[in-house]
């Protein structure tokens, strides 16, 4: 079976250091593909969300439940239902992915949300 | 209460507006004026979960800013404006220039032709001049994507 694709859009240099911390803890490289927000209009975001997501299946990571990273996603995949759209990336979250990329595109989502929101405490 | 802040920004409603500005400015509106917002009622719903309980978010045309503008400028809410072009903040000040005396150059940023000025900030020649030509016609008009940053006059850009 395909394993999914995994796309990290975040603002300034979020994504880059979240996909660098996963794949350390993973050992898992070159799976997860970061996005930034800098420098961009939206249109050009949605240009490089778009290049990164591909035509294949995919689980999107974003790191606000708004703002630009969250709309230049939904602009371009909200019609892909062979895609599905995660808010609130962490750690737990991307680590959780990369060893559940052969569920469906919405298995993984919803698998990685419930372990990224378990993950957060106050020990 | 006047229009506190009058905003270039090809992001409109973002992290640096709802909270960079919103919370020093105590903003409880926030106007987007933009052609293609203003018809779509689902990015409309977008831009709206961008910003926190409180502070009111209205969208309008350019055209139908213009005949806001008065409006806005005496009521007594705290209130942003932004456009996500030049042209569109260049129109709003050609209709109502006490209105939109001051402009703030939030973000623009790359795409060909432009160069870039700040980080934030890029812009055509022609980009440049027409802001300076605006400049002359008595806007005031800085560059400064949050409170926190330097402002940048039209004349230290280059």
């Amino acid at each position: 079976m395909n394993e999914l694709r995994g796309v990290v859009v975040a603002h300034s240099g979020l994504a880059k250091a979240l996909v660098e911390a996963a794949e350390e803890i993973s050992g898992l490289r070159g799976v997860l593909v970061p996005v930034s927000n800098t420098g961009c209009d939206r249109g050009a975001l949605e240009e490089r969300v778009t290049a990164a997501v591909g035509t294949e299946p995919a689980v999107v990571f974003v790191d606000l439940a708004a703002g630009s990273c969250l709309l230049a996603v939904l602009r371009r995949l909200r019609d892909r239902e062979d895609v599905r759209i995660v808010t609130g990336v962490n750690l737990a979250m991307l680590v959780d992915f990369l060893f559940h990329r052969t569920l469906p595109p919405a298995e993984a989502a919803a698998h990685a949300a419930s372990s990224g929101g378990s993950a957060i405490k106050v020990p | 209460m006047p229009l506190l802040l009058s905003r270039v920004d090809d992001r409109l409603i973002h992290g640096q507006v709802v909270l960079g500005w919103g919370r020093p400015l105590g903003l409880e509106r926030i106007v987007l004026v933009d052609d293609d917002v203003a018809g779509n009622d689902w990015e409309q719903e977008l831009y709206r979960m961008a910003v926190p309980a409180g502070i009111e978010v209205v969208f309008a045309s350019v055209a139908g800013a213009a005949s806001q503008l008065g409006a806005w400028q005496s009521d007594r809410r705290r209130t942003a404006l932004l456009t996500g072009t030049i042209e569109a903040m260049a129109s709003l000040h050609d209709a109502d220039p006490d209105a939109m005396h001051r402009i703030n150059l939030g973000g623009v940023h790359h795409q060909p032709g432009r160069t870039e000025r700040l980080p934030y900030l890029y812009l055509s020649d022609a980009e440049l001049a027409f802001l300076r030509r605006l400049a002359a016609d008595g806007a005031d008009i800085v560059a400064q994507d949050v409170p926190t940053a330097p402002r940048v006059g039209l004349d230290a850009l280059r």
